[in-house]
């Protein structure tokens, strides 16, 4: 189980998550839905390690996190991956694709597994290119594969495709799901986009800022 | 205002090889109607955008024609003409983005009264923006202090300063909320039904919907097919409408070709289900679709 309890997020002196108390459950897809501005993006960053809260908790499996981002233990850091919505701003432009999708692994000192590339179909002739030398749906796949990598417990998607066209949607929503069928991972579907939700997400819960 | 492109094509000369972006391309919008131009991203449609803009860099070459009411060609019109008469005055853009289009230091009524002058409007700019649904006091407010839907309205109110009887739409709704986007393609066909000719590239099937008249499917340069999506026939357009998340949801098998390495024949040929071995020779674009089998 991926638990947040009473997170209170502020920016300045506004207050975007204000005591919210949320679960993820291994293998669940929830659908999270709510305008932009509500606070969406800044609780995937928090379940992700990445953003400590003013105040609350958050525990992966059981163990409570204590410290946030690079002093996140490895283990809960590798257990939950997340996806943005903008491949281009995820990516280190010098890096081939290979690469990037490899970087998860090289910091851990594990080898990457290479079915991971046509899982989400990346065919060998773009590994060896950079970001500026493929489309924004190829990138993508690129950054899925990566998150997938260390086959995380929890998989987080912050608006992964609503810069995509539909076929690339399809597709990357349909890896997602076979992912969570084999690994049992949780994923949390983070979307303003109902009508994909219903096609995509088990349930799908409101966010209110 | 009504656009005629006839055999459109833009190459782009890059170290070790040419990319064709844009292979023959003819449609016509008119007045009063939008035609939405659908692919996938790196298909071609924001270059033609460009070029229709005359915003191409120097490394592009441009052939065929883009005609504008039967009498200026916006293909071989020199870079002074479109900067002084035909941006903003007849063609106007209505950017992506509208929130990073705007100058972040500068107020909006600063950039709204910019365009007023420099098309030597006397309209002024709170009446202006009162008739795109802003209150004049939102102008004196800075980008970052704009909701997405109100910095949408200063973009809009800021293309169409000089009046322009076209509107090219590139990717107006990426990133937005699904309210928003709808609200922003409500606005443009508002646009559109004062009588002007709106040209709304996207990648956003739903969206364009909602307001298009008519669609072009691009795909890897060419347009394969233009007419309604009720009943597809191009192979590559079915499988665009059964990709939607309420249709079918599932993807078309393979990737597009390079733009640098298009194949001899029909380029969706590698990808079809119903490839025939007539699609190694590209098929003539006739009757409203570019296909060898399509019924």
């Amino acid at each position: 189980m991926l638990r947040a309890d009473g997170i209170t997020v502020r920016y300045g002196r506004r207050t975007v998550l204000d005591g919210l108390a949320f679960e993820l459950e291994p293998g669940a897809i929830v659908g999270l839905a709510g305008p932009s501005g509500c606070g969406k993006s800044t609780l995937a960053r928090v379940l992700a390690l990445m953003l400590k809260p003013a105040s609350g908790t958050v525990s992966v499996d059981g163990t409570a996190v204590r410290g946030w981002r690079q002093r996140a233990p490895r283990a809960l850091r590798t257990g939950v991956a997340l996806l943005y919505q903008q491949p281009r701003l995820a990516v280190d432009p010098r890096l081939t694709l290979r690469a990037i999708v490899a970087e998860p692994c090289a910091a851990n000192r594990v080898t990457l597994d290479d079915g991971v590339f046509d899982r989400v179909g990346l065919t060998a002739d773009l590994l060896t290119r950079r970001p500026h030398e493929v489309s924004d749906g190829q990138l993508q796949r690129a950054c899925l594969a990566r998150a997938l990598a260390m086959r995380p417990r929890y998989l987080l998607c912050d608006e992964m495709t609503s810069m995509l066209d539909a076929s690339t949607q399809a597709l990357l929503v349909g890896v997602v799901r076979q992912y969570r069928e084999e690994s049992g991972a949780g994923v949390l579907a983070i979307s303003h986009d109902d009508v994909l939700l219903r096609r995509w997400a088990d349930e799908t819960r409101p966010l209110h800022g | 205002m009504k656009l005629d492109v006839q055999g459109l094509t833009v190459t782009f000369r890059i170290p070790g090889g040419v990319v064709r972006a844009v292979s023959e391309v003819s449609f016509q919008v008119r007045p009063g109607s939008c035609l939405a131009l659908v692919g996938e991203s790196g298909c071609g449609k924001s270059v033609l955008a460009h070029a229709l803009l005359g915003l191409l860099p120097g490394n592009a070459s441009v052939s065929g024609s883009a005609v504008l009411d039967g009498e200026l060609d916006l293909v071989s019109a020199p870079p002074p003409v479109m900067a002084r008469r035909v941006r903003g005055r007849r063609v106007g853009l209505i950017p992506q983005s509208p929130a990073t289009h705007l100058t972040p230091v500068r107020t909006a009524r600063a950039q709204l009264e910019e365009a007023l002058r420099e098309l030597g409007s006397t309209c002024d700019a709170s009446s202006l923006a009162e008739r795109f649904g802003l209150r004049p006091g939102d102008l004196d407010r800075y980008p970052h202090e704009l909701s997405g839907g109100m910095a949408q309205r200063v973009a809009n109110a800021i293309a169409l300063a000089g009046d322009p009887g076209l509107l090219v739409a590139d990717e107006p709704t990426s990133g937005l909320d699904r309210p928003l986007v709808e609200r922003t393609m409500d606005e443009l066909r508002s646009l559109c039904d004062e009588g002007r000719a709106v040209l709304l590239i996207t990648h956003d099937l739903r969206a364009a919907e909602r307001i298009a008249d008519e669609f072009a499917i691009m795909y890897a340069s060419r347009v394969v097919e233009i007419g309604s999506l009720e009943a597809p026939r191009h192979p590559y357009a079915r499988g665009l409408v059964d990709a939607q998340p309420d249709r079918a949801f599932v993807p078309i098998p393979g990737t597009p070709p390079e733009l640098t390495r298009l194949p001899s024949g029909c380029a969706f040929e590698p990808r079809c289900a119903s490839a025939v071995p007539a699609c190694s020779a590209v098929p003539a674009f006739d009757n409203g679709v570019a296909c060898h089998v399509a019924s």
